[in-house]
């Protein structure tokens, strides 16, 4: 929160993006994009659609390979190995390891329809990185307990309202233990009276010190809960800095046209 | 704007506002009970439904009188064969075939189905072919094709596995597997790629972002899916080949229909035994088409859409509880 916010400037780096171009066939999605996230930093990335901010989280985790630059999370190259000179494409199998640095949850919460709440939760840490049952099984009741599920361990997603459903999620990327938080317009797809719940999820994990990347259009809680925003146009962010200040005083006469037609 | 509330009351209504109030006939509350009475509701009369109904009862009475008085037909006959052992034999051999062949095609479906999915373009390719072969072509030919192998290849050899004479390897039970069993594996892709392309893409990749290999996410997350789109079509082929096996009479194979068919060579009791084997196929249908009934609601588990599954398990809950309660 505020009060941490200078804190954060000496912490360790754990995403740090350098020049990173992505096209798909001729479409340019990403244009040299610089970024670096600190440990427990919470970023918030705004833009209108189009510009590439979801396009830059699927690289982050190498959902997406990229064609220029490079992407550090830790002091790993994602998704590629520096080898004379060329950065040469990993192997799936060291692709999968390096996933697991990153927690990502989606638009649409992308749950598994045919296991429960808790299968969910438990599948990766059990079945991916091969941790004892029993163990697994505390924990992740642990995580649908914190974001407030405990009663709904068996419900299977259909049974669940947009907003539980988007909670499991979150406890699902959580039970991996990731270093940093990759969300995807975690609201967007939800109805107006449930996005709250998932925010407060989010604002207590800010709080707790996580390390976050947060792609949103919900400006209010980039103002409670970021300690930078930036701001994407056209595959580049063209405005970054403390929240308050880009969003209460943006410099670039975009960010303020995007931001009042966002506010209304 | 305000609709009517059937109290017959309405209260601050003003005509500008409200157009369905202007347009409406004079409210006009059915006597005694005052201001919560209602009209009364009488349904439409359906006459003709009526009357088809007895038409059809009719005709069938009339088919059913028919075949009572047919003496040409031995219905003992039938009744004698329906338990006979060689008849049973052959209703076992059916069962077989039909497993066997489904087990077969479901294995082939699932590799070539995978193969059509696949970015590789030989792979995809191949598989390509393989359904263009075999769905192309008549069934009857390929079982053919097969029991005649011989005739191309007199010996087969391959080291560590079989290695023998053609005539010996190829059994009629054989050349019915590989038949029916290649050519559904042709159909069986098809309807495996369709239920891959039915599970949304979201799926990979949140299993891909935990860190799953794409071996485990087909395994697990995709298939898994896919399945609940792919087993009505399963049942369907496995109701259709149940049938379809009768053509492995032709080769020789004494399944059901052809160990009928020879006892009607022998005895000319030709509509009798058919109707033995009729009555057969029809038990062996019915019973796989409850097997599906539960298998799919096995795989559906998660999508329940509450009530719609819910009313069709109380029908089949009710009608068992009616035949205990009938037996006891």
């Amino acid at each position: 929160m505020p009060s941490d916010r200078a804190s954060k400037e000496g912490n360790r780096t754990v995403v740090e993006c350098h020049a990173v171009v992505k096209s798909f066939a001729s479409v340019h999605v990403l244009r040299a994009v610089d970024l670096e996230v600190k440990e427990s930093e919470v970023l918030c990335i705004l833009g209108p659609s189009g510009a590439g901010k979801s396009t830059l989280l699927r690289c982050i985790n190498h959902l997406e390979g990229i064609d220029g630059g490079w992407i550090k999370v830790t002091d790993q190259i994602i998704g590629y190995e520096l080898r004379g000179g060329k950065l040469h494409e990993l192997s799936e199998r060291a692709v999968r390891r390096q996933r697991g640095l990153c927690g990502m949850v989606f638009q649409h919460f992308n749950l598994f329809p045919h296991f429960t709440a808790l299968q969910n939760v438990m599948l990766g840490p059990v079945e991916i990185l091969k941790e004892p049952r029993g163990e697994v099984e505390a924990r992740s009741r642990l995580l649908l307990d914190r974001v407030g599920l405990a009663s709904k361990v068996s419900a299977y997603p259909s049974q669940l309202s947009g907003g539980q459903q988007q909670r499991v999620a979150i406890a699902r990327a959580l039970a991996m233990n990731p270093r940093v938080l990759l969300f995807d317009e975690p609201t967007s797809a939800l109805d107006p009276e449930v996005v709250g719940e998932v925010l407060r999820v989010m604002l207590e994990l800010a709080e707790e010190g996580r390390t976050m990347i947060v792609v949103t259009h919900e400006v209010g809680f980039a103002r409670e809960a970021a300690d930078r925003v930036a701001f994407m146009f056209d595959g580049r962010i063209t405005e970054i800095g403390l929240a308050r200040a880009v969003l209460e005083k943006p410099s670039e006469a975009r960010t303020a046209e995007f931001l009042s037609h966002v506010l209304v | 704007m305000r609709s009517h509330d059937g109290t017959g009351e309405q209260p601050g209504r003003s005509g500008s506002t409200s157009l369905t109030a202007d347009s409406a006939p004079p409210f006009e509350p059915s006597s005694a009970g005052g201001r919560t009475s209602t009209y009364e509701i009488v349904r439409r009369k359906h006459p003709w439904r009526f009357a088809a109904a007895i038409a059809v009862l009719l005709l069938l009475a009339l088919l059913a009188y028919g075949a009572a008085n047919a003496h040409q037909l031995h219905w003992s006959v039938t009744g004698h064969y329906l338990f006979n052992r060689s008849v049973l034999t052959g209703v076992l051999r059916t069962l077989e075939i039909t497993a066997a062949a489904m087990l077969l095609g479901l294995a082939l479906g699932v590799i070539f189905g995978i193969m059509r999915s696949s970015h590789n373009p030989v792979l995809r390719g191949v598989a390509w072919l393989y359904v263009w072969a075999f769905r192309g072509t008549p069934i009857i030919l390929q079982l053919f094709l097969w029991f005649n192998l011989a005739l191309i290849f007199p010996r087969i050899d391959i080291p560590g596995i079989v290695r023998g004479t053609t005539v010996n390897l190829i059994t009629p039970f054989l050349a019915a597997l590989l038949g029916f069993g290649i050519n559904e594996g042709a159909y069986m892709s098809e309807i495996i790629r369709g239920g891959l392309l039915s599970v949304p893409p979201g799926q990979t990749e949140a299993a891909l972002s935990l860190g799953a290999s794409h071996a485990w996410t087909t395994r697990r997350i995709v298939l898994p899916q896919a399945f609940r789109v792919i087993l009505p079509a399963i049942g369907n082929d496995t109701l259709q080949m149940l049938k379809l096996t009768s053509l492995a009479a032709f080769i020789s194979f004494n399944e059901l229909f052809g160990t009928t068919e020879s006892i009607y060579y022998a005895n000319s009791e030709v509509i009798e035994l058919l109707l033995v084997a009729g009555a057969w196929y029809l038990v062996a249908s019915s019973v796989l088409s409850v097997v599906q009934y539960y298998v799919e609601r096995k795989f559906g588990r998660g999508f329940q859409r509450g009530r719609q599954q819910a009313l069709v398990e109380r029908v089949v809950l009710r009608a068992m509880v009616r035949l205990r309660t009938r037996a006891v």
